[in-house]
């Protein structure tokens, strides 16, 4: 191994490392503020990827179908639930929000269709897979808020096995892979760039400091801060879980899309090629201790790291590798018990 | 365990007292392939090749019951015990993935019907009696690159495939052909068909210096090595292997896979091989009827194994009808003889010839190196 080679193998491992930390904020927030572990998180991450691809190749988006099946499903059990609670304020906002979504989404996807513009693409991709995310929590997790984490663990999984089964007839077998936004390779000294790395790197760092400005600055951070320190008090003063766990799924379901978008030109994604996505933004937040921003990142760069590294030196065992370094980090938060997050504390 | 054995002996008392071996006019087929689920892109030309298969053979009637098993091999051993013990059934077809097809041996042996696989698989030689396996062994497949690869002074090959029963047999094969031909295998690395990046593994082959490069690969996930390859400078040759023929590798591959050479069935350059090639006549009766149903561009090998499987059993089907009934025992058992007889049967891939000791029944006839010319297979003679 030569100092080039590590470089070039570094540079790999960053790469794929920062789209796992994508994945692993955005489980973090979820779980945070909802208690949910968000198998199906890498389901908006391959819709996002597709997305691009098809808008590129100028097919019909089958994302699109989705998010109508999953609107009007939502809209009906919004309306079962305003039969037992008589809230009507909010089920107005909740359907009227999925309404407005589908038609916000078929208008862009008709302009994409009509006007090829790259940024439109991204407006569109994004239309169409943000406004899962909270009808997603809607649908399957809301009358669950208050189950234990298992039982939401479960409901996850379900979500997540749904999605994939309606994604191959949606989709079909074969990978997509988006052309390149952004080309050629950056000369820095001692070894070279290439400048769609410098993308995912760049808009990961953008995302970070957007979502620090929205906790540190904005009402609805504060909320979801209130909510992740202390559910019960959080209801007391007044913060509606709806509110929260929508915000919290659209805002996952929004980056999702986003590493999507920016992993679909470097690679082949399959319908399935979620699940795995998930997994290994999931070591980097265990990592974290399922608790911290910073920390989950920096786990899913370790992650993206040690995965190119034993590739490179042991390729037929590379997985294994990757998931045993789970074993030390839960051994250790297992001897420090105060470590992570006290779960059901208070409930 | 003994909930096991009752409901096995359960089971066979039922199968022996509801279904008594029961002669018939018409000839009853079973398959059972992968037509939904991630191999499903392989798996659908079996199916659709199925719904051409004539209706009437040696004069008699045929029924084909097809069912679909996902890709799972349990729902395999399901799909062919329905098929041996409710629609007794003369033959078996399938499964269309190796592991499936592998699973329903055992179904196939106990109930004495013929099987023939329609995925590449190994038939161990004590058990072999029922069965027999359509698709070109992978060594056959393998020797002809390794003979491109002598004939063009190739020492070097760097090895990437899939960490799975394909990437091993590809890399078995590859092993024993070069070491026969004095040729060096520097690297055995491995990606899964799920993976998004093959950097790493890319720039260890690369590492070592490699005149060329194979990949054991299948369908769409074999771009990726292909495309890493070119886009890190590698300007030797790069193999492919004969799963990843299919227009959904080209289109995801693009330039990335122009000039790469694979093995293949000569079915997919029928129209360039010699007149007197023995499969032509039968791949260009077949591609008549298969592109007039499903389109010009929908020409594929798998399909062609579907129509293999069904020409062999027609060959064998009139001496089997000389012996017994359909639906007994005895003409399973004829058919078998039949099938084994050593006849020739020239289909769309190769020259199909059992015997008692060759279950694989092809020859080098069966294979052709195909190279990728401006986002086409073109045949390459050699």
């Amino acid at each position: 191994m030569n100092t080039t080679l590590g470089l070039l193998l570094a540079q790999d491992g960053i790469i794929n490392g920062t789209v796992y930390a994508f994945l692993a904020v955005s489980l973090v927030l979820v779980f945070l503020v909802t208690r949910v572990l968000l198998v199906a998180q890498g389901e908006f991450v391959v819709l996002g990827a597709i997305t691009i691809a098809q808008l590129q190749r100028g097919e019909a988006a089958g994302a699109f179908y989705l998010l109508v099946g999953l609107a009007a499903i939502c809209i009906v059990i919004l309306t079962l639930r305003l039969w037992r609670d008589r809230n009507i304020r909010a089920w107005a906002w909740q359907v009227g929000f999925c309404a407005v979504s589908v038609g916000v989404a078929a208008l862009l996807l008709w302009l994409a269709q009509s006007v090829s513009l790259f940024a439109l693409m991204v407006v569109t991709t994004l239309a169409m897979v943000a406004p899962m995310g909270p009808m997603l929590y809607w649908i399957a997790f809301r009358s669950l808020a208050d189950s234990s984490i298992l039982i939401l663990l479960f409901a996850a999984m379900s979500v997540h096995y749904i999605l994939l089964g309606l994604m191959l007839p949606l989709f079909g077998p074969e990978a997509y892979r988006a052309a390149p936004y952004v080309s050629g390779r950056i000369d820095a000294g001692v070894t070279t760039i290439s400048a769609q790395s410098i993308l995912v790197v760049g808009v990961f760092i953008v995302l970070t400091a957007a979502l620090w400005f929205l906790f540190r600055f904005t009402m609805v951070g504060k909320e979801l801060r209130a909510v992740s320190v202390n559910r019960i008090g959080a209801r007391l003063v007044g913060i509606s879980p709806d509110m929260t766990g929508a915000v919290a799924f659209a805002l996952a379901s929004s980056i999702g899309a986003l590493a999507g978008m920016l992993i679909a030109p470097m690679s082949n994604i399959y319908y399935d090629s979620g699940f795995l996505f998930a997994l290994k933004g999931f070591v980097g937040a265990v990592i974290g201790g399922l608790a911290s921003f910073p920390l989950a990142a920096v786990g899913s760069i370790l992650v993206g790291i040690t995965e190119s590294f034993t590739a490179f030196y042991a390729s037929a065992v590379r997985d294994s590798i990757v998931f045993a370094l789970l074993l030390p980090v839960l051994l250790y938060m297992s001897l420090r018990k105060s470590h992570g997050r006290p779960e059901e504390h208070g409930e | 365990m003994r909930k096991l054995l009752t409901t096995v002996l359960g089971s066979c008392v039922l199968a022996l007292s509801l279904a008594p071996a029961h002669a018939r006019d018409e000839i009853r087929v079973g398959v059972t392939g992968t037509f939904t689920g991630p191999a499903a892109s392989i798996g659908i030309p079996y199916q659709q090749a199925a719904r051409l298969f004539p209706e009437e053979i040696g004069g008699r009637k045929v029924e084909w019951v097809v069912l679909d098993d996902g890709g799972d091999p349990n729902l395999a051993v399901r799909n062919a015990r329905r098929f041996t013990e409710d629609l007794e059934v003369d033959a078996i077809l399938g499964s269309t993935s190796p592991p499936g097809s592998m699973a329903i041996f055992d179904v196939a042996i106990e109930s004495g019907t013929p099987q023939l696989s329609l995925a590449p698989v190994g038939i161990p030689a004590d058990r072999r009696t029922w069965l027999f396996s359509v698709p070109q062994p992978v060594p056959v497949m393998v020797s002809a690159l390794v003979e491109h690869m002598v004939a063009n002074n190739i020492t070097r090959v760097a090895y990437i495939g899939f960490t799975d029963s394909w990437g091993d047999q590809n890399h078995d094969a590859l092993l024993q052909e070069a070491e026969k031909a004095g040729i060096t295998v520097l690297t055995n690395e491995r990606y899964n068909r799920t993976d998004t990046s093959v950097t790493a593994q890319t720039l260890r082959m690369l590492g070592s210096n490699p005149d060329a490069v194979f990949i054991g690969a299948s369908g769409t996930p074999a771009v990726l090595p292909n495309i890493e390859l070119r886009d890190r400078g590698f300007t030797g040759q790069i193999y492919n292997s004969h799963g990843s023929i299919s227009p959904f590798v080209l289109r995801a591959g693009g330039a990335a896979m122009e000039g790469s050479i694979a093995p293949t069935g000569p079915i997919v350059v029928t129209e360039s091989l010699p007149d007197d090639y023995p499969t032509k006549a039968p791949a260009l009766d077949f591609l008549a009827i298969y592109e007039g149903e499903y389109g010009p561009d929908s020409r594929n090998p798998f399909a062609g194994y579907a129509w293999d499987a069904m020409l062999i059993l027609s060959a064998a089907i009139p001496a089997a009808l000389d012996v017994a009934e359909p639906g007994t025992p005895e003409f399973r058992e004829a058919l078998r003889a039949a099938i084994e007889d050593g006849r020739e049967v020239a289909g769309t891939h190769a020259v199909y010839r059992y015997t008692e000791d060759d279950r694989y029944g092809v020859d080098e006839r069966s294979r052709v190196l195909v190279v990728v010319t401006d986002g086409r297979y073109e045949f390459l003679p050699h």
